[in-house]
């Protein structure tokens, strides 16, 4: 891991509806990914997990709080701003793929550089590129419908790595797949970050959360990072009127 | 047991001597759970005295080789043939502490399920690195081997789905108020370790 910030939320809350009937399902949320890291979040369903990966990624604004994209203050942006962000720095790997089926996998892991004005020429040496990381070169011209679960899970992350995007928002990315499969397209996430990308990897499954670098958890909207261990004194409820 | 049915089975392969036992049931183990060289001659002794194993020659440096029988080999048969059934009286270390935790009063047992969680969560982390070092398989060796990490890893991820498990059956307890710590009980059990008889010096 280095030193480096890729993302940096603070003190971000959101909540639905207002009043008495308002959902808050972040609260004063503080998380750090350097380049190198994966961060693992865990949490029971509904916890708000995946809220936070969209409002990591800039697709959802919080009620409060800020969101700091490789230097980059997203509340000082527009919409169109935030959207090039997206583009040129991050990736999200979803449970379900998400590709587009009439594209090939290469255009699919290019279509965030042509969008953002790059040559066709350039586009496809650098899509090659980022589908040679995840072993995937000899299936570049194959439709996603062609493609096996595993093989389209890794076109998504070398969609999500392709030319200068280094932050990897991962949603239970093996949620579709069988356990091996699962364990292979971890192995690639895990080796994009080894590689200098950072990431959150989003899972309510311990197994998976193992291959990050931390672990924190999800709860009650708030991010709750265990990895303290308390003293012996903190189990022990002080007794009261003594 | 299972030392006992593996060495058997190694066996089964042609014959061995104890400290060669010992290197290809580590080699077949991942080094896992290393054995000692008295541990595995106490083992052979018994086997032979079951008569599963019985000596057969020495090389020119002395090592004394066993050799499975026909009884041997069936026992092995039967033991690769049969599940292993884990008996539900095997004391759960864990189990034990945070039932007895929950019992009782000034403990903050969401804590004591933290903790172990953090430690669990950890082991798994270490387990799974430990893997992300090797790629695919390149012998039956790392075969063998990374079948014993998996084993272990799986053992991590279902306690921790357990802790936390754990901890929502606490939340429900402590809510419909089924969480109370448990005094000491006054009905007394009637059966117990008789008390001294106190001498009149000491009954004082």
């Amino acid at each position: 891991m280095s030193d480096e910030l890729l993302l940096q939320l603070d003190g971000v809350s959101m909540q639905y509806g207002k009043g008495e009937t308002a959902i808050t399902a972040l609260s004063g949320v503080d998380l750090q990914v350097h380049a190198g890291e994966l961060v693992a979040i865990m949490g029971a369903s509904g916890s708000g997990k995946s809220t936070l990966l969209t409002i990591a990624g800039g697709l959802t604004t919080p009620t409060s709080g800020e969101v700091i994209v490789e230097g980059e203050w997203l509340s000082t942006m527009a919409a169109a701003g935030i959207a090039a962000l997206r583009r040129r720095t991050l990736g999200f790997v979803f449970q379900d793929f998400n590709l587009i089926p009439a594209l090939t996998a290469l255009e699919n892991v290019t279509l965030p550089l042509e969008l953002d004005g790059w040559k066709r020429r350039k586009a496809r040496s650098v899509g090659l590129d980022a589908l040679c990381a995840v072993e995937l070169t000899d299936r570049a011209d194959r439709f996603p419908d062609d493609l096996s679960g595993g093989q389209q899970q890794r076109v998504a992350i070398a969609r999500a790595i392709v030319g200068t995007r280094r932050l990897i928002l991962a949603d239970e990315p093996t949620g579709a797949l069988d356990s091996t499969t699962g364990e292979v397209v971890l192995r690639m996430l895990r080796g994009r970050v080894d590689n200098g990308a950072g990431g959150i990897l989003v899972t309510h499954d311990a197994r998976h959360a193992a291959w990050a670098d931390r672990i924190v958890f999800q709860r009650d909207g708030r991010i709750i990072d265990e990895s303290a261990v308390p003293s012996v004194d903190q189990l022990l409820i002080p007794a009261t009127g003594a | 047991m299972s030392v006992r049915q593996s060495l058997l089975a190694i066996l089964d392969q042609g014959p061995c001597y104890g400290y060669q036992l010992r290197s290809e049931f580590d080699r077949r183990t991942g080094s896992t759970w290393p054995l000692n060289v008295g541990q595995i001659y106490n083992t052979l002794d018994r086997l032979e005295r079951d008569g599963l194993v019985e000596k057969a020659d020495h090389d020119t440096e002395g090592q004394i080789y066993y050799r499975i029988t026909d009884t041997g080999r069936a026992e092995v048969a039967g033991w690769l043939g049969s599940p292993v059934v884990r008996s539900t009286a095997t004391r759960d270390e864990l189990a034990i502490k945070l039932a007895v935790a929950v019992t009782l009063p000034g403990v903050d047992i969401g804590r004591v399920i933290q903790v172990q969680r953090t430690a669990t969560l950890r082991t798994l982390q270490e387990l799974t690195k430990t893997k992300s070092a090797t790629d695919a398989p390149e012998s039956s060796e790392d075969l063998a081997w990374l079948l014993v990490v998996d084993s272990l890893i799986f053992a991590a991820e279902a306690e921790v789905r357990w802790l936390d498990h754990s901890e929502s059956r606490l939340a429900r307890a402590s809510a419909a108020g089924h969480a109370a710590p448990l005094p000491l009980s006054t009905e007394v059990p009637k059966r117990g370790r008789p008390a001294k008889i106190h001498t009149a010096a000491g009954a004082k």
